[in-house]
């Protein structure tokens, strides 16, 4: 029965193109701009590390000294908060996390000096945020400690560098240093960045550079502090430091801290401890009750940063599907009807009132399937412009296989909504008067 | 036109009026909010700068430390002089639309109790003022003794000038020149109001607003180097800026040259503003395809209706109906279905952008609005149905003779 229902809709949809050709349209233009947006949304409002993201937690004290009932701690620590939290080594890994620009020679090459953002941390960091190896393998915490001259470098600068060679073992200029490559990664390129997102709340939804590619060179924060001391950037100061650049002993907050607690008693635990160690530094601490442990993506979210344009973009896009979708009713509604007469006749000699609307559903389908079609061609189209962007995330851009299913579903779902109603009412034409007027 | 039977008629096509009448409706809330969006953009796209953005370009330089500031601010300094065309070489540390490195948040009390804001503190050397173009409208400009050499990030003191949006923000109402300002325990003593000058970043969202900068005076030195404002005829100025761009690595080979910070301020702004434009282009599409396939909708089944009602038709033009009529009731029954329409659209219109202003910062959607995007639709409406109308209007009476 099926396939005599496929054969009616094609001869139904090949007898009117016009209008035929109106609703494949239609569908496959409100796929099109949906799949876009969603798949751009699905990117940016993922997980960056499925599995392992709710064993992550940022951790934060209140280290702001401006008087104020501020409700919520700065998005960053200072110097004293972060390393006594990190002495007290409470957490299954931790790791502190800055940023500083650097500037880098390679000696072995004939490149001029570049200038690089450099991410120092703690030997943690690789295995917590199961960050790939290509060559060689994280610094150890022995390296944190020793504030060895050591740095893993990403595998874009290595294939600037060294034309993607080992080049463990080789030395790398930074900034009046000599440091030791230990490792180079692998590709990796979460979304978004997530380990440096601070500040996002206050960005008014420009947040698309919090999708920027991962630094280009990892160093231990013991030994950073040492050879770039000087070019640290602040998040925040309540006094201006002494020395620029130079935020150990300023009241500035700019380091952040990650740890990792295995089970949700740790969590909890760790929480406890936060709160322990706010109330005993109260006078430092001046708002002790303001610590967070936000996971990875309460944080995330709460820094809010999935860009404001691209939520906005599908927001349009669905509502551009509604319009889509009423079209298309009001098309399949005339279509259906104008065959008044057949379906008369059909009711006549016996098809039930479920057979027709099968048959009028399945011909909706039809042109769900071929507007999926469409609306796929279109949504490539579409994420091909996304990726000509300047945009942070626009190299991260692709259709993976879950979304080219969405496609199908969702134009099939659309249209079968769509047939729903026109079909309900064609089941319903009274075979008597059509006959008449035949 | 009698309307009571166009009513009749559309009663009998409940559904149909409906889907239509919704359409409209979704149409009408999404096009008076698009548009309103688009409006939001261009204005914020239109932000003044209150500096000579044709005429003005920057360099930008890192990679040297501290103590080699003043060797490269010197080395580069001349070699931007020696450029021809130039008009004037300064430095600058924050840039309209560029790098801003003077974000701070003011008091304007020594004890630090009463915030006045986050603002932007440019801090230039000589010269940099009169590059800027900046008018000076109350008080006195600066004069040379006026930039003083410091030692940390911010001169511990100095005779600034101040944008008049800032000043009205800080003492609304009171003479400006004389008070004085503080960032933690350094205090700026303000001698002249400038007309405007925008923030680097005037889409900060904190608590700040795009002409809260001021002008602080300084020499050059260990924190005031490797940003430069260089000025130009506007014809010249993109020429002056690639031949900085090479001049760098003859006098300053060690120093690193920011590609992307180096540009025109013209480029500077057209880089910022991007996101934007491309919102407004992307919503100028949404339009035009939503107003496509709203049209097609109404074609489609204005289509079907005369197809419909060709019989009927037919018979009124038997019974002495002018073609005109028959156009006429077709575009009536148009016009009823899209007022419906529209009037549902206007109440969504607004439920919609309450719901914007909820998650984005937008002000309400101005009530004028409504109305053209109510006309918009009934032009749209009469548009689509023209056609269909006009067939309707060519059925030929004899078709009341026969039957089916």
């Amino acid at each position: 029965m099926f396939g005599y229902y496929l054969d009616l809709a094609l001869r139904s949809l090949r007898r009117n193109m016009v209008l035929t050709a109106l609703m494949v349209l239609a569908i496959a233009v409100g796929i099109g701009a949906s799949m876009t947006t969603l798949t751009v949304m699905h990117l940016l409002s993922g997980d960056p590390l499925p599995g392992r993201s709710d064993k992550l937690f940022y951790a934060q004290v209140d280290d702001n000294l401006s008087a104020g009932d501020y409700k919520e701690p700065l998005d960053k620590q200072g110097y004293q908060s972060t390393i006594d939290l990190w002495n007290a080594r409470q957490a299954d890994r931790q790791a502190i996390v800055v940023e500083s620009p650097v500037k880098l020679r390679a000696p072995q090459t004939t490149l001029p000096p570049l200038m690089l953002s450099m991410l120092s941390t703690t030997a943690d960091f690789f295995p917590m945020f199961d960050v790939p190896f290509r060559y060689g393998a994280p610094w150890r915490a022995e390296d944190d400690a020793s504030r060895a001259r050591v740095a893993v470098i990403s595998s874009d600068l290595n294939d600037k560098l060294f034309g993607g060679a080992d080049s463990v073992g080789r030395t790398l200029r930074l900034r009046d240093t000599d440091v030791r490559i230990v490792g180079v990664l692998g590709r990796w390129r979460p979304s978004p960045q997530f380990y440096t997102v601070a500040g996002g709340r206050f960005a008014a939804g420009k947040t698309a550079d919090f999708y920027s590619k991962p630094q280009d060179i990892f160093t231990p924060f013991s030994s950073a502090l040492e050879f770039n001391d000087g070019n640290f950037y602040q998040y925040t100061c309540s006094q201006p430091p002494a020395t620029p650049g130079h935020l150990q002993n300023a009241p500035c907050a700019w380091l952040g801290l990650w740890v990792q607690l295995n089970s949700p008693d740790r969590a909890a635990a760790y929480k406890r401890f936060l709160d322990g160690y706010a109330a005993q530094q109260q006078g430092r601490i001046l708002r002790p009750q303001n610590t967070r442990l936000r996971s990875l993506m309460e944080w995330l979210d709460f820094q809010g940063v999935v860009p404001s344009d691209v939520r906005l973009q599908t927001w349009l896009a669905f509502g551009f599907l509604a319009i889509c979708l009423f079209n298309t009713i009001g098309l399949l509604l005339a279509k259906f009807l104008r065959r008044g007469g057949e379906i008369g006749v059909r009711r006549a000699l016996g098809a039930s009132r479920g057979a027709i609307f099968c048959q009028c559903l399945v011909e909706a389908g039809m042109i769900g399937l071929v507007g999926g079609l469409g609306g796929l061609l279109l949504t490539l189209l579409g994420l091909g412009l996304v990726r000509r962007q300047p945009v942070a995330f626009a190299d991260m851009v692709h259709l993976d296989a879950r979304m080219f299913a969405l496609t199908f579903v969702l134009a099939i779902v659309t249209s079968l909504l769509a047939g729903f109603l026109p079909a309900l009412r064609a089941s319903r034409v009274a075979p008597g008067l059509q006959l008449k007027t035949l | 036109m009698e309307i009571q039977p166009i009513l009749a008629a559309l009663r009998k096509h409940r559904l149909a009026t409906l889907l239509i009448a919704l359409e409209i409706a979704l149409a009408c809330a999404v096009l008076c909010n698009a548009c309103f969006l688009i409006a939001n953009r261009l204005q914020a796209m239109q932000v003044r700068s209150g500096v000579d953005e044709a005429a003005l370009a920057t360099l930008q330089i890192s990679g040297f430390e501290n103590s080699q500031a003043n060797d490269i601010n010197a080395r580069i300094l001349a070699g931007l002089r020696a450029i021809s065309g130039v008009q004037s070489a300064s430095v600058l540390n924050s840039i309209p639309f560029g790098e801003h490195r003077g974000r701070v948040g003011i008091m304007t009390d020594a004890e630090g109790k009463h915030f006045g804001g986050v603002v932007e503190l440019y801090m230039g050397g000589p010269g940099s003022l009169e590059a800027l173009g900046l008018h000076v409208v109350a008080g006195r400009p600066l004069q040379a003794d006026d930039y003083q050499p410091f030692e940390g990030v911010f001169p511990t003191s100095a005779s600034v000038l101040m944008a008049r949006e800032l000043s009205d923000h800080l003492w609304p109402g009171a003479d400006p020149l004389g008070k004085t300002f503080w960032v933690d325990k350094w205090s700026y003593r303000v001698v002249g109001i400038v007309d405007y000058l925008v923030t680097p970043y005037p889409s900060y969202a904190g608590r700040s607003a795009p002409g809260w900068s001021a002008f602080v005076p300084a020499q050059p030195g260990p924190m005031m180097a490797g940003s430069y404002l260089i000025k130009a005829a506007p014809a010249d100025i993109g020429r002056v800026l690639r031949d900085a761009r090479e001049m760098v690595a003859k006098v300053a080979p060690d120093a690193v040259l920011d590609q992307e910070g180096s540009q025109t301020i013209s480029d500077l702004r057209n880089q910022f503003f991007q996101q934007d434009r491309i919102m407004a282009f992307m919503l100028v599409g949404v339009i035009v395809a939503l107003l496509l396939v709203t049209a097609l909708g109404i074609v489609g089944l204005a289509s079907f209706w005369v197809q419909q009602r060709r019989k009927q038709i037919g018979i009124r033009r038997a019974i002495g109906a002018t073609r005109g009529d028959i156009l006429r009731y077709f575009q009536t029954e148009n016009f009823l279905i899209v007022s419906g329409g529209i009037a549902l659209g206007m109440v969504m219109a607004f439920a919609l952008n309450l719901a914007l202003m909820k998650f984005y910062e937008l002000p309400h959607l101005p009530l004028y609005y409504l109305p053209v995007g109510a006309i918009a639709l009934w032009a749209l409406g009469q548009l689509a149905v023209l056609g269909p109308a006009l067939r309707a209007a060519a059925v030929p009476p004899v078709v009341a003779t026969r039957s089916g």
